[in-house]
């Protein structure tokens, strides 16, 4: 690569960036220090590898923001699938706190079509003592007997579970057989693991072992026919990205897992290639599939036009010229929408800067986005991303810029005090501390209650909201009373 | 080797009965005879592989995640041993007397051997060498589905001993009900109490099945164990090897797997007392002091 074509920020230098981290881990103690300087680095576009260490466990004494297994699986996976009871095995707080918290949309009539209800086991120290298989085969038998329509039931074990030993495969077999639908076990102990991202990797293992190639689709098969994998619907993306993949062409078999159904992603494995978004949380299946029927996989981006036309663009070089037809009448259709949004919020973005912190995925693919309201990023980072999505982070981010993994509220705030960003886009817990120091933000994991933000229809509503929090007059109005 | 099918063993017994013992010398036997075999050690003690490695301690899987923090930081190689006759030895380890949860450590490392890939296919058996009281379901992870699926209690002629191994038993039967593990046998590790041999013959038949071997005692064992070897190692020649070695082969051959029938407690010391080990109750004394 020419080093032309290497971003650089006017202001940001690998020197300074070096420096702003040396400045802010001085104040932790030097044991904490050490451990958190590898999570540290200064952008390096150009190298293969990001010389950034990830996926360790959060040093103690730090406040992080990462969540668990159970939330991994719960919240991200399993939760999405509309035409399934979710069961959370355990006590009721993990199964009341993940409810509905993650604004993965679902169509349907709930208790009919769909099952956005909370459905727990409810331990008392009676299951502890005496174990909570029985409870469960009782709990999966009254739950589909309330619930008929359901087309398949899961299991995710919380933390006492896995810690009295309960054989909840035993159960959910022995239930899958007597129901004659999916009852799908999910090992997914918050303990586990140093984050959520176990949890993606436990359900995608649960995926392999006990759904996928168990079904077939009703229809013959076509030479269009791909999966949009990695898509957990929040506010509705799925909604804004379906239709541009269906105008292109493709004929889109089954989504995993946002408005996702059981019975189409058990019968994934008829496609002929999975489009995927969410590399982080999918990868596994994606992999699993390509080894076992060779289906390929394609990494897309549909955060922001710039990044829609690229990957439309590579998804049509992997099918025919009818298809290499169809994207450019889409890019060609909606680029006068796109230039009436950019006309309209590039004038009052430009030159202005944000800072992100989010989970797996979005740190880098969202960048795009941001870019093409003319807003540059200047520092990003992950709750729980691993070495590969470092590698996949270091070219789209500017020589220099200041990138942490896994960063703890002392370190982002100090960060940000530093660089002192137009914009801070990361989660609920970070939400307040900014808006209360006077700094614009959006909660990036939910969408801040609105969304979508894929797809052509997802940015203007984007755009919307990012010229919103910036430019709201409400900050000029903010004093701080001492 | 195409058709060649790992058997997956689990040994549970009374605390003391001799499983680790026995475990070591049985497998020490079937490396004499060209077997492949892996030890899991399912026990926060971890002395199930010392004979094989002469290792005072080894270094256990839940040593090595409380010194990493995780267990997704832990390699195989780490924790995976090779000792005598190519035996591998993997030991769960756990936390001391009193503290955290050695059920989940069992899980947790019998998980981490199945995911990092110890079940190679070049192995014959693995063993799994479990506490003696199966307190939590983390003690009954070995025979989960598609892991152990035969089971062998060590027992001796003591009553303790024999009401440990009926209630085994009870719990076999409630996971043979939902997958295919079975019970193929009694150990008998000879106490040397009377008529000891025909007593656990008499259990087995009770139970449905068989003694597969009496194991005679003998102070060669802990003379060899005094240099932390198994007898097989030792003394080849001693007899007491010939019997390990001959415990080996009949569980090489062994094909009779059952679904146990455990006995009434009123059935059990009935037993006992028809062999002379229990007392029928004076229910006439019982509550009254003795100067009553």
């Amino acid at each position: 690569m020419a080093d032309t074509l290497v971003k650089t920020i006017a202001g940001i230098t690998t020197e300074k960036t070096e420096e702003l981290i040396a400045e802010t881990l001085k104040d932790m103690p030097e044991k904490a220090a050490k451990k958190r300087a590898a999570h540290l680095v200064a952008n390096e576009p150009q190298s293969a590898k990001c010389a950034i260490k990830s996926n360790k466990k959060v040093v103690p004494g730090v406040m992080s923001q990462r969540g668990c297994a159970y939330a991994g699986a719960k919240g991200v996976v399993w939760g999405p699938i509309r035409d399934m009871v979710h069961v959370s095995h355990g006590p009721v707080g993990c199964g009341v706190y993940s409810w509905g918290t993650r604004r993965n949309l679902m169509q349907g009539i709930p208790g009919v079509t769909s099952f956005p209800l909370d459905f727990t086991s409810d331990f008392q120290e009676r299951d502890i003592v005496y174990g909570g298989d029985k409870k469960l085969e009782t709990l999966l038998r009254e739950a589909d007997e309330l619930f008929p329509l359901n087309k398949g039931l899961s299991v995710l074990s919380e933390c006492p579970v896995g810690l009295i030993g309960d054989d909840i495969n035993a159960v959910t077999k022995k239930m899958e057989a007597e129901l004659g639908k999916f009852v799908v076990p999910c090992n997914c102990e918050g303990f586990r693991g140093v984050s959520q991202s176990l949890g993606h990797h436990i359900s995608n293992d649960s995926i392999r072992d006990h759904v996928i190639g168990k079904r077939e689709f009703s229809e013959p098969a076509g030479p269009y026919d791909v999966a949009l994998i990695g898509d957990y619907n929040i506010g509705g993306d799925v909604w804004a990205a379906k239709p541009i993949l269906e105008e292109i062409g493709l004929n889109v078999k089954s989504v995993w897992t946002g408005d996702g159904e059981i019975e189409k992603i058990a019968a994934t494995g008829q496609v002929k290639l999975n489009l995927i978004h969410c590399y982080r949380s999918m990868n596994y299946m994606c992999k699993v599939m390509e080894e076992k029927w060779g289906i390929p996989w394609l990494e897309y981006n549909f955060f922001g036009p710039t990044k829609i036309e690229e990957s439309l663009r590579a998804i049509a070089e992997r099918f025919d010229d009818t298809i290499r037809q169809k994207v450019e009448e889409v890019i060609a259709r909606y680029r006068p929408q796109m230039d009436r949004v950019l006309n309209e919020y590039r004038p009052r973005l430009e030159g202005k800067t944000a800072m992100l912190f989010v989970g797996g995925l979005r740190p880098r693919h969202t960048v795009g986005a941001y870019e093409d309201l003319g807003i540059e990023i200047t520092g990003s980072g992950y709750e729980f991303a691993h070495q590969d999505d470092y590698d996949r982070t270091a070219p789209e981010l500017a020589r220099g810029t200041l990138i942490y993994d896994d960063v703890s509220e002392f370190e982002l705030e100090k960060f940000v005090e530093k660089l002192k960003p137009d914009l801070v886009g990361s989660g609920i817990k970070e939400k307040y501390v900014f808006q209360k120091a006077g700094i614009p933000f959006r909660q990036m994991h939910s969408w801040d209650y609105s969304g979508p933000y894929h797809g052509y229809e997802g940015f203007k509503i984007f755009a919307r909201d990012i010229d919103m929090a910036i430019n709201s007059p409400t900050w000029s109005l903010v004093k701080a009373p001492f | 080797m195409a058709d060649k099918k790992l058997r997956q063993i689990a040994i549970y017994g009374k605390g003391g009965i001799g499983k680790s013992t026995t475990t070591q010398n049985t497998v020490a036997g079937l490396a004499a005879m060209d077997k492949k075999v892996l030890i899991i050690g399912c026990d926060p003690k971890a002395d199930s592989t010392r004979l094989i490695l002469h290792a005072k301690a080894q270094e256990t899987v839940m040593d090595k995640v409380r010194e990493l923090g995780t267990v997704e930081d832990l390699e195989l190689e780490d924790v995976l041993k090779v000792g005598y006759g190519g035996v591998k030895c993997v030991e769960s380890g756990g936390p001391e007397p009193g503290v955290g949860c050695a059920g989940r450590g069992v899980i947790t490392a019998i998980n981490f051997c199945e995911e990092e890939g110890a079940y190679t296919e070049d192995l014959d058996f693995v063993f799994y060498d479990v506490l003696g009281d199966v307190v939590c379901g983390g003690f009954a992870m070995p025979i989960r589905e598609n892991k152990a699926e035969e089971i062998y209690i060590v027992v001796s002629g003591e009553m303790m001993a024999m009401y440990a191994a009926n209630n085994i038993c009870k719990g076999i039967v409630k996971y043979a009900s939902s997958g295919n593990v079975r019970l193929a046998g009694l150990i008998c590790n000879s106490r040397n109490t009377d008529r000891e041999a025909d007593l656990i013959e008499a259990l087995a038949e009770r139970l449905g099945t068989q003694m597969i071997h009496f194991v005679p005692r003998d102070n060669q064992v802990q003379r060899a164990e005094l240099r932390r070897m198994t007898v097989i190692e030792y003394s080849p020649e001693h007899q007491q090897a010939q019997e390990y070695r001959e415990l080996a082969r009949k569980i090489a051959e062994n094909k009779k797997l059952v679904v146990p029938t455990p006995l009434e407690i009123e059935e059990l010391e009935e037993l006992l007392m028809e062999f002379g080990i229990m007392e029928a109750d004076d229910e006439t004394v019982v509550g009254v002091a003795e100067n009553a």
